[in-house]
């Protein structure tokens, strides 16, 4: 497969993952503003936080708002994290290998774009906020169905999957950091029954909370921290979504699961053991804080090294070296933003 | 297979009605021809045989039919997102290209002699080229003047004796075609560098034969559909013979060229590479394209970037879209180009000229195609009767295209003709004038969308493609373009044209009377 194509369904499909976030995020925190009228303010600061582009955010806006937080990760088109623009560019993504993907998979995002453009031509969506955003979910779930339904297993799906497995998992690390420091200030309160409104909604906002609600009927924080980090099952949990990144990645490749033969596998290989033998209660210990920092940081690292064996092929004769050069421009710099 | 499935309605709940709930019955009763040459009606009004099945099925179709066919069909354009780009529309730089359900029909019979044509013209036009690109016997020997030659923008010297595979110099054609009003066809221009269209005329036929299947079951319509599988052919055919299985790719210039659905479109109906250029990389003499798996070795690229572009070392320094190199790797035989480079020089207005010349002098046999008179403002007498005649003639750039660079006499305003006049004294190479060709008409839905919905006759021109591998073979039809202004005879799409399919139907075959 193409180095190009390769690397336009990866960020294609974690642009899309990103996007249908970005509005569960702000689904819940509408929704939770609701139940708590007067305090809706501090529902929105934490999803800029989450970003890890407050500062940008408050250059340009100042307080958190709802209004301004729709603004911002929303409807900004020069914010490159917008749902907007996300949805811009997975879209350029999907016409850019629309010959390699299935006709279903770009009709589905090219409909999702200009649906997505006629609802928000009169600015904010505040007759149904909800109902707008679900409509973010459900297009983006479709999106992946069609995607696993249409796809032959081949390297093209393995890149769609590891993309969309990295960004989920990614996403909910960056939910927890910023909840568990909002709602937790003093870690002595570990393992009572917190506010389980502000944990419920946590919950739902990654879709976990019937789920969870199966498994433990009292949330606390260790059995949440527990379900959403190290839960093998729950296709939300990072533990899962890694494990799901590392199959395809050693299917790429080739190389058995267990071994490496690039330094993305070697990192992520250790992320998932990692996870695999820790439980929530070292976690707390080592501070989650901590944990989820480091955590990003390796999953950076898996990022640089998946860029580095497959997408930026180099030419070995000097003949040829302008090319190398052409490849980190264009199309290219837009689907490698990540988070600051 | 055409993957034209519905795309599915659902988030098009609100907006998806056609505006306003009337219907309206589209009758050809009030249809008048004006003293054009209507391609669906003789100047009595009378059905022409070939188009008697359509006509009395849209006869018979019940009220508003018609018309929630055309608005259905220009959503699901939309919806696949099957669009090109406007360069100098800044705002909403995508549009679909306006689609009209009413086909443009031909009579198999008629066909058969337009292809016989075609061939003929395109042979002698491949001659021509190898012969400029060598020899120049056609220069030497008088019959077309050494300026031409020199002064062809689109002449490259640095092919000058190169040998394409298998002589062929330009594999894909789309010759342009239009009709009189004294019904016969005539030769407009060659496009024998790049012409683009042909996923339109796929992609028309695969929603016409949803919208009217009955038609299509009792009338012989020559198929089309298998132009992807020739284009194929066609290509594999022009790797080198040592290698079993070619790599054929498509280069494209990428996701912002105007074309860029139709390379991706093509690529995925031939089941090739859509490559862009920084995407290919020569090395030891052979082309490669960058893979996850390492470097891919290319034999056959069908390039849809232009020579000026196709490689910095060769051609424009300046290109950011092609490869560097590869144009030695072409000359030692190590991947194939279609089309060649510098093919175009046949292509150029002025050259145009001289083209059934170059068929007599080439095949000694009489041209089976007309083709519109011109005349060459390089020559004193020529330019003087275009000066003089400015208001009745079309004045045309040699090495402009798509409609751009253009003067409409009679339509023209004094300023217009002025501009041009200077332009003309200023650089008489530069220009051919020909007399204005009344383009035949088809009937066209107007104002679909309106309860005043109705027919009016609206101009149109033909591009058949045609492909030149182990033999020449001509598409059946081709892309009709339909001018949408009123009286327009301008059909680019740049300037408010759109598309019909086009139905070469075989009258006597005895099907097409069952119906």
């Amino acid at each position: 497969m193409l180095s190009r194509v390769a690397e336009a369904i990866y960020w294609m499909c974690r642009n899309v993952e990103r996007a249908e976030n970005i509005a569960r995020f702000i689904e819940v925190a509408h929704d939770f503003a609701l139940d708590m009228p007067g305090e809706e303010h501090g529902q929105w600061a934490p999803l800029i936080a989450v970003t890890g582009d407050a500062p940008v955010f408050q250059e340009r806006h100042g307080l958190a708002t709802e209004e301004s937080v729709v603004n911002f990760l929303v409807l900004s088109e020069d914010y490159p994290n917008s749902i907007a623009r996300l949805i811009t560019v997975a879209r350029e993504n999907a016409r850019s290998v629309r010959e390699t993907i299935a006709s279903e998979m770009w009709e589905q995002l090219n409909e999702l774009y200009q649906w997505f453009r006629r609802e928000t031509r009169g600015g904010q969506p505040w007759h149904a906020p909800s109902d707008f955003y679900r409509a973010i979910m459900r297009e983006s779930a479709l999106f992946g169905g069609i995607t696993d339904a249409t796809m032959t297993r081949d390297q093209g799906w393995h890149f769609a999957n590891l993309g969309r497995q990295i960004e989920r998992a990614d996403q909910i690390s960056r939910l927890l950091d910023v909840k568990y420091f909002t709602l937790l200030p003093n870690p002595g309160d570990v393992n009572t029954p917190v506010d389980d409104l502000q944990w419920s909604a946590l919950l739902r906002s990654v879709s976990g909370l019937e789920m969870y609600r199966k498994l433990h009927h009292e949330v606390t924080v260790t059995e949440v921290v527990e379900f959403l980090v190290l839960n093998r099952r729950f296709p939300r949990a990072i533990s899962h979504c890694l494990a799901e990144a590392n199959r395809s990645l050693h299917a790429i490749t080739g190389c058995p699961v267990g071994e490496f033969s690039n330094a993305a596998e070697q990192t992520l290989g250790r992320l998932c053991a990692d996870l695999a033998f820790t439980d929530a209660k070292t976690i707390i210990g080592l501070g989650l804080h901590e944990y989820v920092d480091d955590l990003q940081r390796k999953l950076n690292a898996v990022g640089d090294g998946i860029f580095e064996a497959f997408f930026a092929l180099r030419p070995i004769s000097p003949s040829s070296q302008t090319q190398s050069q052409t490849l980190a421009s264009g199309l290219t710099q837009s689907q490698s933003q990540t988070y600051a | 297979m055409l993957t034209c499935a519905v795309p599915c309605q659902r988030l098009y709940q609100a907006t998806a009605e056609p505006e306003g709930g009337f219907l309206t019955q589209l009758t050809f009763d009030n249809y008048a021809t004006d003293g054009f040459f209507d391609e669906m009606f003789d100047e009595n009004g009378r059905p022409r045989p070939a188009a008697v099945p359509l006509v009395d099925r849209i006869r018979s179709l019940p009220e508003g039919e018609l018309l929630a066919r055309q608005t259905a069909i220009e959503r699901s354009l939309l919806q696949m997102g099957i669009t090109f780009t406007v360069y100098s529309d800044e705002e909403g730089t995508e549009k679909i290209f306006p689609f009209d359900v009413i086909p443009r029909i031909i009579a198999a019979e008629e066909w058969a002699g337009v292809q016989r044509g075609l061939r003929q013209r395109l042979l002698a036009l491949n001659m021509l080229i190898d012969d400029l690109y060598h020899d120049q016997r056609i220069v030497e020997d008088g019959l077309i003047p050494r300026a031409v030659l020199d002064m062809a923008d689109s002449y490259r010297p640095e092919v000058q004796g190169l040998d394409p595979p298998g002589g062929i110099w330009c594999h894909i054609t789309g010759t342009d075609l239009i009709r009189g009003a004294d019904g016969k066809m005539y030769v407009l221009e060659d496009n024998l560098r790049s012409p683009s269209g042909v996923s339109y005329v796929l992609q028309n036929r695969a929603l016409m034969k949803r919208s009217f299947p009955q038609v299509f079951a009792t009338t012989p319509i020559l198929p089309v559909m298998d132009y992807p599988a020739r284009l194929y052919d066609t290509l594999a055919h022009l790797a080198p013979e040592h290698v079993a299985e070619p790599c054929v790719v498509v280069l494209t210039p990428g996701v912002y060229n105007s074309a860029y659905y139709e390379h991706s479109f093509l690529a995925q109906q031939m089941g090739a590479q859509l490559v862009e250029g920084r995407d290919l990389v020569v090395q030891d003499g052979f082309v490669f394209m960058r893979t996850t798996d390492g470097f891919q070795k290319v034999d056959v690229i069908y390039r849809r970037i232009d020579d000026d572009f196709l490689d910095p070392q060769v051609f424009r320094p300046d290109s950011m879209l092609g490869v560097p190199g590869i144009m030695d790797v072409y000359r030692r035989g190590n991947v194939a180009l279609a089309n060649a480079p510098g093919g175009g020089v046949a292509d150029d207005k002025v050259m145009y000229a001289f083209v059934p010349d170059a068929i007599r002098y080439y095949l000694s046999e009489e041209p089976l195609l007309d083709q519109v008179p011109t005349y060459l403002c390089m020559r004193d007498e020529d330019r003087r009767y275009v000066l003089d005649n400015l208001e009745t003639l079309v004045v045309k750039a040699a090495n402009e295209s798509g409609g751009y660079g253009m003067l409409m006499g009679p339509t023209s305003t004094v300023e217009e003709r002025a501009t041009f006049a200077k332009k003309i004294e200023d650089k008489p190479r530069n220009y051919i004038a020909q007399p204005v060709v009344s383009l035949s008409r088809v009937p066209t839905i107007i104002d679909p969308t309106a309860p005043e919905a109705r027919f009016e006759g609206r101009h149109v021109d033909l591009r058949p493609y045609i492909l030149y591998g182990k033999d020449i073979w001509v598409m059946p039809g081709g892309l009709t373009r339909v001018a949408l202004r009123k009286g327009s005879l301008v059909v680019n799409s740049s300037q408010g044209g759109g598309s019909k399919d086009t139905w070469v139907v075989a009258v006597n075959s005895g099907m097409g009377g069952a119906y």
